[in-house]
């Protein structure tokens, strides 16, 4: 089990001293007469019921909705802390993007021998129909949704890149403004950096990957539609960004471009920010079965009439057999040394980290290459003897389709639970934009895992979010 | 914008406006019911209720007398009834949904509100003394979602198509509670009695809240012609056939596209029978004739316009 002291607390040091920048909101909340934030609470949810921020879980009844749990405890992040994590994202996912430019172009990297040519070639999220295609820019991510948590002080580490269509801004910025209307007194005691102007930052970064010589180009949210889990987030970034929603059923291609139906007749398409998995997106290339893409797609995005964000095969750069090599990459392609940590991963097709691992199995977490959402998944230190024995016969029989790291300790911050306030393991998921340029508004989402000791902070398991303060000073 | 959009924009605003005409129609039966009259009377105002909206045969499959009781049930939280006041507000509901990107944020927080409390509205009340309120805030809350439309949309195309539901759909139903309420009061078998007519008649007007109106216009005792006038041809009433007309025009001609002339040339036409007729020539027509004539002109309009602007009923 957990060693409760060495975990992180980023609101108290380890002697139980209030760290700096959580001062003022420990002062505030001592203050704060308990009924008054128990209201707030109260209120928090019925405006969230009333406004419709909800997801809709798989598997329930269709229609059902429910709330993210959102806690008021905020999750500050000082200045100095925040410049070092932003310059370490804006450089990898520079990097990243490079890398799929060259995976499906020249392949410099594996004729360099830094990334073994199987390891990408018979990679599921390889798409052979992107090769040689160029697309605006360069750009592939235009969108990144990379999961940071801290183990220490200053110390920082990517679990995952999320390069396909990363889901939970939506939530980022509804929690801030939930925040300043429950508790605008705070917001005068504390300089926090602002991010409500995200969906414009966004807007602008699609217009620039427009396909060349489109001076106004008109951009469109592709959603799988209302019963989707994210659909809050399409219907609302389609909003703030001032463009049309769009189903399937609402686009079709005619002589190699892209239009909507409108009232008013067939109106172009551009820019299609699509919230759709790559499967889906065209039944005449992909999954034939798949009802919510668009027939004919991928030839337009080929001849390049349209400009897709993300582009088709990111997932061949955000793959778990592919994470390990991310700090070669930046090294390769920018000939700089990372900024931010990976997680040391042992890779057991590598004969000397198989051997490793096998010898420390009770202390790892493996994971199977291609596996999602914790599915073959082994927790060492949390794993009876019989399991860890089972999963040894399995890495056996198959090394190269697993790969293990050490158990991190993720940092905890005070959240409000039934019995009071007591430390929750936390996440954070900026998103960084590609366009012409890396920007990010400064924040991003904290997710928390609600249940004590849990380290599993996604909504469907009971995860909540928080927001998200970085400090201008 | 898109045709799926105008279609569920177009769709939110008559389900809304159906619930509330449903709630109109079920309130006015309830104060009949109280106006003393022969028996049986009374279950025949509930089964004439349900044959205006053509739930007759609907509502045998699962009852068996038209009771009070029975036709609240079937009308105000029988999910499986796609005309339960439930229904209206949860298909209002799920369009507004479809396309919570495009109303504004008000016109959501109204429409799923409305959704989450009929949900959840208690059964029992509807047994009591709090049936009238019921009906009270079901108006209520299409009045706000229509003040809401008008005080935070922007006067572009999709405020255009929700406006154009929202009085197809009124024009149908006022002719629908004009109708019944016409045979039954006037081509009734009951011997005259002074003082039930007048309360029927008085009920009728305030069911589309005329009441107050026919006073102001007319100055006189209530009469059959002039209530049939007033909500036919007058374009001052605001839940007339000719002022639903009247906006159905003006909203279609401000999104008219290369292929509308046809659906124009038609509402167009309706509107200019309303505005230069006489309610003489209607009566000698016969009311009962005209009106059926007027709905099944309402619907071609409808149609129409699914077809030149929306996504087409043909594919659904």
């Amino acid at each position: 089990m957990e060693n409760v002291s060495s975990i992180y607390n980023e609101m108290n040091g380890a002697d139980g001293s209030v760290r700096d920048h959580y001062a003022g909101y420990r002062k505030w909340l001592s203050e704060t007469p308990p009924e008054h934030i128990a209201r707030k609470r109260a209120e928090a949810d019925l405006v969230f019921h009333r406004v419709g921020i909800t997801f809709a879980v798989y598997g329930e009844e269709s229609g059902k909705e429910r709330l993210i749990p959102f806690d008021v405890v905020p999750r500050i992040i000082p200045a100095q802390e925040w410049k070092k994590l932003a310059a370490g994202l804006r450089q990898r996912v520079k990097a990243l993007n490079m890398f799929l430019h060259d995976v499906y172009h020249d392949q410099d990297i594996i004729k360099a021998g830094k990334l073994p040519e199987e390891q990408i070639l018979s990679n599921s999220q390889y798409r052979p129909e992107m090769q040689g295609v160029d697309v605006p820019g360069g750009i592939y991510a235009h969108i990144a949704g990379v999961d940071v948590v801290r183990a220490g002080e200053g110390e920082f580490y990517v679990l995952e890149d999320n390069l396909r269509v990363p889901s939970g801004v939506s939530y980022m910025l509804e929690d801030r403004r939930m925040m300043m209307r429950l508790f605008p007194e705070l917001f005068s005691r504390y300089r926090v950096a602002p991010v409500e102007h995200y969906p414009d930052m966004l807007l602008t970064n699609l217009r620039a990957v427009a396909p060349t010589g489109i001076v106004d180009p008109t951009v469109a949210v592709l959603t799988p539609g209302a019963y989707n889990s994210a659909y809050f987030e399409h219907a609302f970034l389609a909003q703030q960004m001032g463009v049309e929603l769009v189903e399937g059923q609402d686009l079709f291609v005619s002589d190699e471009h892209l239009y909507m139906r409108t009232t008013q007749g067939p109106q172009r398409v551009d820019v299609i920010y699509r919230r759709i998995d790559d499967d889906f997106l065209d039944p005449l290339a992909f999954r034939p079965d798949s009802m919510l893409g668009v027939p004919g797609l991928l030839q337009v995005y080929r001849a390049g009439h349209v400009t897709l964000a993300n582009a088709i095969g990111t997932g061949v750069a955000d793959d778990k057999s592919i994470y390990p090599y991310v700090p070669d990459m930046i090294r390769f392609y920018l000939g700089e040394e990372p900024l931010l940590n990976n997680v040391p991963t042992y890779m057991c097709r590598k004969k000397d980290d198989l051997a490793y691992v096998l010898a420390h199995l009770d202390e790892l977490v493996v994971k199977e290459t291609h596996g999602a959402g914790g599915y073959g998944m082994l927790i060492g230190p949390r794993a009876s003897r019989d399991e860890i024995e089972s999963f040894r016969q399995r890495i056996i029989a198959a090394p190269g389709q697993y790969i293990a790291q050490p158990t991190l300790a993720l940092s905890a911050c005070p959240t409000f639970v039934d019995e009071g306030i007591a430390p929750r393991h936390i996440d954070l998921r900026p998103f960084v934009l590609s366009g012409k340029d890396i920007n990010m508004v400064p924040g991003g989402l904290t997710r928390v895992a609600l249940r004590e000791g849990s380290l599993v902070v996604n909504s469907s398991q009971g995860g909540g979010t928080k927001d998200t303060w970085i400090l201008e000073v | 914008m898109l045709s799926r959009t105008a279609d569920h924009l177009y769709w939110m605003a008559r389900y809304i406006e159906r619930a509330e005409n449903v709630a109109r129609m079920l309130d006015v039966n309830y104060r009949m019911s109280m106006v003393p009259q022969a028996d049986g009377n009374l279950d025949a105002g509930w089964g004439a209720t349900l044959s205006i909206i053509g739930l007759e045969d609907a509502f045998r499959e699962k009852h068996e007398a038209p009771t009070m009781e029975a036709v609240l049930d079937f009308m105000v939280f029988d999910a499986s009834n796609a005309t339960s006041i439930l229904s209206c507000l949860r298909m209002a509901r799920e369009n507004a949904h479809a396309v919570r990107g495009t109303i504004t944020s008000e016109m959501w927080e109204t429409t799923n509100d409305t959704w989450l409390k009929m949900r959840d509205y208690p059964r029992w009340k509807l047994a009591g003394s709090e049936i009238g309120e019921f009906f009270e805030w079901v108006k209520f809350r299409s009045h706000l979602s229509r003040g809401v439309t008008l005080g935070t949309m922007l006067r572009d195309e999709a405020f255009h198509f929700t406006r154009m539901g929202t009085f197809l759909e009124r024009a149908d139903a006022t002719a629908r509670f004009i109708d019944v309420k016409y045979h039954m009061l006037v081509e009734g078998s009951a011997p005259p009695d002074a003082a039930v007519d007048y309360y029927q008649w008085s009920a009728l007007l305030r069911s589309v809240s005329a009441f107050e109106v026919y006073r102001k216009v007319y100055r006189d005792m209530i009469t059959p012609v002039k209530v049939a006038e007033l909500l036919i041809l007058n374009d001052q009433m605001p839940r007339s056939l000719r002022t639903s007309l009247i906006e159905v025009y003006e909203n279609l001609r401000a999104v008219s596209n290369h292929r509308t002339q046809e659906t124009e040339r038609r509402a167009g036409e309706l509107q200019a029978s309303l505005k230069f007729g006489r309610i003489e020539d209607v009566f000698a027509r016969g009311l009962h004739e005209y009106l059926t004539q007027f709905i099944v002109r309402v619907n071609d309009l409808g149609n129409r316009i699914s077809d030149d602007f929306l996504v087409p009923m043909t594919s659904n």
